[in-house]
């Protein structure tokens, strides 16, 4: 099986001749590394896009009864806390009763009373989180009556959160956000950061100087109090965040580019164009540009990981994403306060974050390989 | 060169003017004030604490004033911290910083170029593999999680090293914090310096170099290590200065007094003069170190001139 | 400047230095406090963490015991004037400054003029607003002089009121009633709380305040009853991360804790169960809700809210047992107050009732749950995130709509102070003083804490009887109807009681339990 990774996917649209990319494509979908990582990607994206809407457990849904309950591929309730639960709830119908007995998936036990038995008494069980199905069978007079209920069959693979929320459908939500902010932070990068950076360096003198003291000063500026300023003026919505982020993620790119480009304008090839006539703009596309995409991919590579956990400070600062959405690098942060005593909740974000940017470094590095103008 | 030099820092100065002035109605526009606390305070003394204060002065004369006392080496009292001027704060907060700031940026340096260019040299093996995948590692685990890892792992498990404090003259306080400081900053040099050693390997002198029958070492030492190393020169750059300038979330977790925890508690505490001394600090590093980044890159490699 | 300060801080790495040298005959506690002051001037003081602080530098005529009670401090003993409205104080006659100067009652009556100075723009001078003028001082109108406070001789202080206030004196155990020393603040002016400047009349006296590392106090051998202080040196942390505190305490590196991380609840009670202590502690956390809002102005409505409020899952659950479910907005165990205290009338209701009752009280209202949106504010923190999760969790359950909305801290308060649109928000109250008084005046008109701007003449004039009545029980009685009135009203819904919850090492006695949570270090002893 082939599935055929879409280069756009982290890369402007082409710049220079068609023949440079087809061959980097060829090249590309040789190298097995970058092919799974691409697969890998294309279906944590699927699953943060589609994940949410098939899961069984919508990522907002609190279970009070299952508060912090540790990752399992058993079924919750546990069949210790079956009995205790169902009793619990009886005595909320402050009923007389025997003693409850389970039978497959069933509880059932007999109630008696002084007064005839309200059927209302269902509800405990309805809303419960253990229990569904109940049912009562009265007898004539209503003072007697056998009430049943089945044991519910919940999953909860990676566990739940501190206030009983389902940490599998939790981080969906929190792939499709940070997977999100990721691909913006890299589409800044790539789009402003690389031409900022390509410009200013090879231009050169005054118009460099000028331009990378502009990033000086965008590099100083308090970036929580922007942050502040765009929700006040703009009210609170995820694109504030990205924004933010996509506002600040483009600036090392630039200084990268920047100087990757000081060096290659001196290099024969540029000064050959240059000597042919070639435009400024047609140097920096078909020349310029294309010579520095080797650190620019591994810096993208290393620049998603960024933008995603710096989300995560603007959560911590009240900025971030709002409840009950949720992003990785907070899920992280979350799990990081709670590593003793609830580990899951910190070890599942973290391995997918993990798992996201090992994709994105092999991808990466497959990239920058077959798109090497050097290696042909 | 010096003439160059010379020029970039002239050119600072309006540069620092700018931030300031920026920042200082940027703060302005936010809501709330540094008397705004979770006990809100009687309008009556509100109002005699925005008058000791001098907040209830024009914005234009509050930032006359500033920018006066500025020029004159003086940031202002601390609002949030009302027994110690800026100024104090920097003074004991500084040396703690750059000190493992400092510390951090050299292990990473060395140990980032080291591990990267290694790995190059045997690209695609399984020594590869496994510093780009500690490499990984490193970038992906926030120092939100490596610092209490390293704190409970060291300081309560182990007992080899205190699990936070600090004390200035005693190197044990240092270690556990220059670990998390450094740890991502391996990782992205070593990636930067692993990528671009691969790409200068490849380019034609060191090409040529090997085919005149230099040894390896000598080729990657000299040839392609000085290329490679621009990537990660540009990235140190702003890197060394939020190094030196510190981290909100080291400091807060081992209980460090440095300046990193300054913005973010200045910015919570709307505390004007603190952060607005410490954007000024940190537009001087970054300055500064950009600086340092440009004339390396002339050093680095003879075909960059700046005119 | 900058360089006096250096070598302050050099000298007390050296004094460091020294005195680990001399550990053996030193007992040094390491105590963790919840953060910084923002200053060591009490009158510019209004956080927990900085009455700690102060309770160990500063004596006042009050003070507490171990156990939270009231006993006398500079004051040897007082006299009540039958109208109530009168305190002559006599001051004992050894207690002296940490520079061997006597105590005097000049001393208070500056302190007392200090804080109600307009030019001092003390934060927290509204909480002595009962001395006779103290407003009108406060606000300019008057010359300090005129403040209800003299001093006939130097062992005499005498306070006048504007009129009975039977909890004046557990208010002066709060840091604004402690004294300041004249000739220091008067030569130093506001840097009289460096060390070095600083004189303190309490058990210890300030060696050195680093920012965000620590603050170490030295046993005051001026204090007059030294003899009975154990520790010589204090070094209080700031912890703004819990966990840190919890794990230097593992590590042994602290010994008491000021605060627990309550997500790590489970850990602490399985592996320190006879170090953690949580005790019933003075304060409230409440929702309040915009009574001017059309949708919200029906106080069945709030009711209706309220009743689905699960607070045993929100204590249990979301806060791990830290805090406590409540149905009143005045703590339980606080003094001068009625048993049984007033509480909402659901409190012991099955959750599906009041369930039940909710939505027939909004039927009755004409509010279809459907139609009602609700957004719940709150600044950023943990705890009050899961917190109003979960009560938006509770909210669906009778088919009301609630989003959230997290603020950032800072602009939250301002937010609230402002009188934002909010719906329902969060707040939480820390009593200053063990009288409900403390709590209930947060719901008089105009008060700056009256965030819902509610305002109910009836409870406004149970407020004010309260004030003038000097017999405790009938006044417990009025106070009692106050909230009543307020629990009938609903403007603010109460949800927790807050517990005081600390780590204390085997190595530390005297630690007792107490409802204020004031454990003054004079009180403690370290062993080996």
């Amino acid at each position: 099986m082939t599935v055929h990774p879409d280069p756009t996917e982290v890369l402007p649209a082409p710049v220079a001749g068609r023949s440079q990319w087809q061959d980097a494509w060829i090249r590309l979908r040789k190298n097995r590394a970058a092919v799974t990582s691409a697969i890998v990607l294309l279906v944590l994206g699927l699953i943060g896009i589609f994940g949410p809407m098939v899961w069984p457990h919508p990522h907002a849904q609190v279970y009070p009864q299952f508060v912090r309950v540790p990752a399992s591929l058993e079924a919750y309730p546990r069949a210790d806390t079956i009995l205790p639960g169902f009793e619990r709830e009886l005595a909320r119908t402050r009923l007389d009763h025997g003693p409850p007995v389970l039978e497959g998936d069933r509880v059932t036990v007999e109630l008696t009373s002084d007064e005839p038995i309200d059927p209302r008494i269902l509800r405990y069980f309805q809303r419960s989180d253990l229990f569904s199905d109940p049912s009562l069978e009265l007898a004539e007079d209503e003072l007697t009556g056998t009430l049943s209920a089945k044991v519910e069959r919940l999953h909860f693979y990676f566990g739940t959160d501190a206030v009983g929320r389902d940490l599998a459908a939790r981080i969906m939500i929190g792939v499709r956000i940070s997977l999100a902010i990721g691909i913006l932070a890299s589409i800044m990068a790539l789009l402003v950061g690389v031409t900022y950076g390509a410009v200013s360096g090879y231009l050169g003198g005054r118009v460099d100087n000028v331009m990378m003291r502009i990033v000086d000063i965008l590099y100083s500026l308090p970036f929580i109090f922007f942050v502040i300023l765009m929700v006040v003026f703009f009210g609170r919505s995820i694109v504030i965040i990205f924004i933010a982020i996509g506002a600040t993620e483009w600036l090392d790119m630039a200084r990268i580019v920047r100087g990757q480009t000081l060096s290659l304008k001196r290099q024969e090839f540029v000064q050959a164009a240059e000597a042919l006539g070639a435009t400024k703009a047609g140097i920096l596309a078909r020349h310029i540009i294309p010579n520095t995409l080797g650190p620019v991919v591994v810096f993208v590579t290393l620049l998603v990981p960024k933008a995603i956990l710096l989300e995560s400070l603007l959560s911590f600062l009240g900025l971030g994403v709002q409840e009950p959405l949720t992003s990785l690098g907070l899920l992280i942060s979350e799990g990081a306060s709670n590593m003793r005593g609830a580990l899951w909740l910190l070890i599942w974000p973290a391995i997918t974050l993990t798992l996201i940017l090992f994709a994105l470094n092999f991808l990466g590095d497959g990239l920058r390989d077959s798109l090497d103008p050097k290696d042909r | 060169m010096l003439a160059y030099t010379f020029r970039r820092l002239l050119s600072a100065v309006p540069t620092v003017f700018i931030i300031v002035t920026l920042t200082f109605f940027m703060i302005r526009l936010a809501p709330g004030g540094p008397f705004d606390l979770e006990r809100p305070l009687d309008p009556l003394i509100m109002a005699n604490l925005n008058k000791a204060y001098n907040l209830d002065a024009p914005l234009w004369s509050q930032y006359l004033t500033y920018l006066g006392n500025l020029l004159r080496g003086d940031l202002g009292p601390s609002f949030t911290r009302r027994d110690f001027s800026v100024n104090d704060l920097f003074a004991t907060g500084m040396p703690v910083s750059i000190l493992l700031g400092s510390l951090a940026l050299s292990l990473a340096v060395v140990l980032g170029t080291l591990l990267g260019a290694f790995a190059a040299l045997r690209q695609n093996t399984p020594v590869d593999y496994t510093i780009v995948g500690l490499a990984t590692f490193g970038i992906t685990t926030p120092n939100f999680v490596v610092a209490p890892l390293l704190s409970l792992l060291f300081g309560v498990v182990l007992g080899w090293l205190p699990a936070g404090g600090w004390e200035l003259g005693n190197p044990a306080f240092w270690i556990l914090p220059v670990a998390t400081l450094a740890l991502p900053q391996v990782a992205v040099i070593a990636r930067l310096v692993r990528g671009a050693t691969i790409e200068a390997l490849r380019s034609n002198h060191v090409r040529t170099a090997r085919a005149y029958g230099l040894p390896t070492r000598v080729v990657v030492g000299v040839h392609a290590l000085r290329a490679a190393m621009l990537p990660a020169v540009s990235y140190l750059g702003p890197t060394a200065a939020g190094l030196l300038t510190g981290s909100v979330v080291v400091e807060t977790i081992f209980g460090i007094p440095g300046i990193g925890r300054y913005f973010v508690q200045g910015a919570l505490g709307r505390d004007y003069t603190l952060v607005m001394g410490t954007v000024v600090v940190i537009a001087v590093f970054i300055i500064i170190f950009n600086l340092i980044v440009d004339l390396m890159y002339a050093w680095l490699d003879p075909r960059v001139r700046f005119d | 400047m900058t360089r006096h300060f250096t070598q302050i801080a050099a000298g007390a790495a050296a004094l460091l230095l020294a005195s680990s040298a001399l550990a053996t005959a030193q007992t040094v506690l390491y105590r963790g406090n919840d953060t910084d002051p923002a200053t060591l001037d009490q009158h510019r003081t209004s956080t927990v963490a900085e009455a700690n602080l102060l309770r160990d530098l500063y004596e006042g005529l009050v003070t507490t015991d171990p156990g939270g009670k009231l006993i006398p401090a500079v004051a040897e003993s007082w006299e009540i004037s039958e109208g109530g409205d009168v305190y002559t104080f006599h001051l004992r006659p050894d207690a002296k400054w940490s520079n061997g100067d006597p105590v005097t009652s000049d001393d208070f009556l500056f302190t007392f003029r200090r804080i109600m100075d307009p030019a001092t723009a003390a934060g927290y001078a509204s909480i002595l607003f009962d001395i006779l003028n103290a407003e009108a001082v406060a606000g300019g109108e008057m010359p300090v002089e005129e403040l209800g406070v003299a001093a006939p001789d130097p062992q005499t202080l005498v306070i006048t009121l504007r009129g009975p206030t039977p909890y004046f004196l557990e208010l002066l155990t709060h840091q604004t009633g402690k004294p300041l020393h004249r000739a220091s603040v008067e030569q130093f002016g506001d840097d009289f709380t460096k060390p070095g400047n600083l004189v303190s009349n309490g058990a210890y006296m300030l060696e050195s305040f680093t920012p965000n590392d620590r603050i170490v106090m030295q046993k005051n051998p001026n204090f007059w009853d030294a003899d009975n202080v154990a520790i010589d040196t204090i070094h209080y942390i700031p912890f703004e991360d819990r966990s840190a505190c919890l794990r230097r305490f593992e590590a042994g590196e602290v010994q008491i804790c000021s605060d627990v991380p309550a997500e790590q609840m489970a850990y602490m009670e399985e592996n320190l169960p006879d170090n953690l202590r949580i005790a019933p502690y003075l304060g409230t956390y409440y929702l309040p809700v915009k009574v001017e809002k059309e949708k919200l102005a029906d106080p069945r409505v709030r009711q209706a809210i309220s009743m689905v409020i699960d607070r045993d899952f929100i204590a249990d659950e979301v806060w791990q047992g830290t805090m406590l479910p409540a149905f009143s907005l005045v703590p339980p165990g606080i003094a001068n107050y009625v048993d049984p205290a007033p509480e909402l009338d659901y409190a012991d209701m099955d959750l599906l009732d009041r369930e039940d009752a909710a939505i027939a009280l909004l039927e009755e209202a004409g509010v279809d749950p459907a139609t009602l949106q609700i957004e719940l504010s709150y600044n950023s923190s943990e705890n009050h995130k899961n917190t109003m999760t979960a009560v938006a969790d509770m909210l669906k359950n009778i088919g009301i709509t609630a989003t959230l909305n997290e603020m950032e801290g800072t602009g939250y308060f301002n937010y609230l102070r402002e009188g934002g649109d909010f719906d329902i928000v969060r707040a939480g109250w820390i009593g200053d003083y063990n009288d409900p008084q403390n709590f209930l005046y947060l719901n008089e008109t105009g008060v700056s804490f009256n965030y819902p701007h509610w305002s109910n003449a009836e409870y406004d004039s149970r407020m004010k009887a309260a004030a003038e009545t000097t017999d405790l029980a009938a006044r417990a009685e009025i106070l009692a109807e106050a909230e009543r009135i307020f629990l009938a009203d609903l403007p603010s819904i109460p949800i927790l009681y807050y517990s005081s919850r600390a780590l204390v090492s085997d190595r530390v006695s005297g630690w007792e339990d107490n409802l204020l949570d004031n454990h003054a270090t004079r009180w403690l002893s370290l062993s080996e």
